[in-house]
């Protein structure tokens, strides 16, 4: 089970109402590389790895669902009070009509979210290379993120998520190499 | 859409931000300790810097829960009179 913590991560501030950039950001959020993906891959992976890994995967699994709170956070604030008129402006026009305020799990195009977006091979090398790619393609979508936006604020918690992907994608490189070992150690018996 | 403003009694001062940014900050290290040793279990020093750093966590985290109210629920946290877990602020209002 998990228990709640009551804060953030890391704080999130924003210092302007800009719901041009919650569509973007919305990426990180329902879309293929963002951190419902992210959360859903290693909890749903870590039944299945070996004994080794378990426990970063599960931590890592467990970090994603807070990363996913600072994005709705982003999301929240950056929209909360834009009228309609902005929300049709920024190209939330569809996503008002449907959902007001609220937030939704699709992708900064609008497409829902897919359990397709990951996969569960049961094959540990396998699984821990798609870890990896997800990882370095948050990093890459984190950086486009940051090039679109001004705000200074925003830009410090998005600057923590981009560093976080960094350090996971190189605890996962970490795990390849202690399974590799594993493997090889077995061989010999 | 207006925020929820945190009640009288939970008033986010400067006080508050500097406290909650603290725990950030240990709370921080102690993730990033947890997934280093996560690939790194033999590593002493990195376990004694996380035992040190959990201890000084959950000493700013009384401090915190007697002014501003629970962090953590379904026990882990103990619970004011009347029930308080459910006041604002939540952490996407500050």
């Amino acid at each position: 089970m998990w228990v709640y913590e009551k804060k953030l991560q890391y704080p999130v501030r924003v210092s302007k109402c800009d719901p041009m950039m919650a569509k973007y950001l919305i990426e990180q959020y329902g879309g293929a590389d963002g951190e419902l993906a992210a959360a859903l891959r290693y909890l749903n992976q870590r039944y299945t790895l070996p004994e080794k890994v378990i426990g970063l995967v599960n931590d890592i699994g467990t970090e994603e669902l807070s990363h996913l709170e600072m994005i709705a956070t982003m999301v929240y604030k950056l929209t909360k009070d834009a009228t309609a008129e902005q929300m049709k402006e920024a190209g939330l026009g569809a996503h008002y009509a449907s959902h007001d305020k609220a937030l939704y799990f699709n992708d900064a195009s609008g497409n829902p979210f897919s359990a397709t977006y990951f996969t569960a091979k049961g094959d540990p090398i396998a699984d821990l290379y798609e870890d990896i790619a997800a990882e370095e393609k948050a990093r890459a979508t984190y950086q486009w993120l940051i090039n679109m936006t001004d705000d200074t604020d925003l830009i410090d918690s998005l600057t923590f998520l981009r560093e976080r992907e960094i350090i996971h994608s190189q605890r996962f490189r970490e795990a390849v190499e202690i399974i590799k070992d594993d493997q090889s150690t077995k061989k010999v018996f | 859409m207006t925020e929820k403003q945190p009640s009288k009694q939970n008033e986010t001062t400067q006080a508050y931000y500097t406290l909650l940014e603290q725990i950030q900050a240990l709370d921080f290290v102690l993730v990033e300790l947890t997934l280093y040793l996560g690939t790194h279990p033999e590593d002493s020093q990195a376990i004694q810097q996380f035992n040190t750093t959990s201890l000084q966590s959950n000493q700013l985290k009384q401090q915190y829960q007697q002014l501003y109210g629970p962090l953590y629920q379904f026990g882990a946290s103990p619970s004011g009179t009347p029930w308080n877990w459910k006041d604002a602020p939540w952490p996407w209002q500050v």
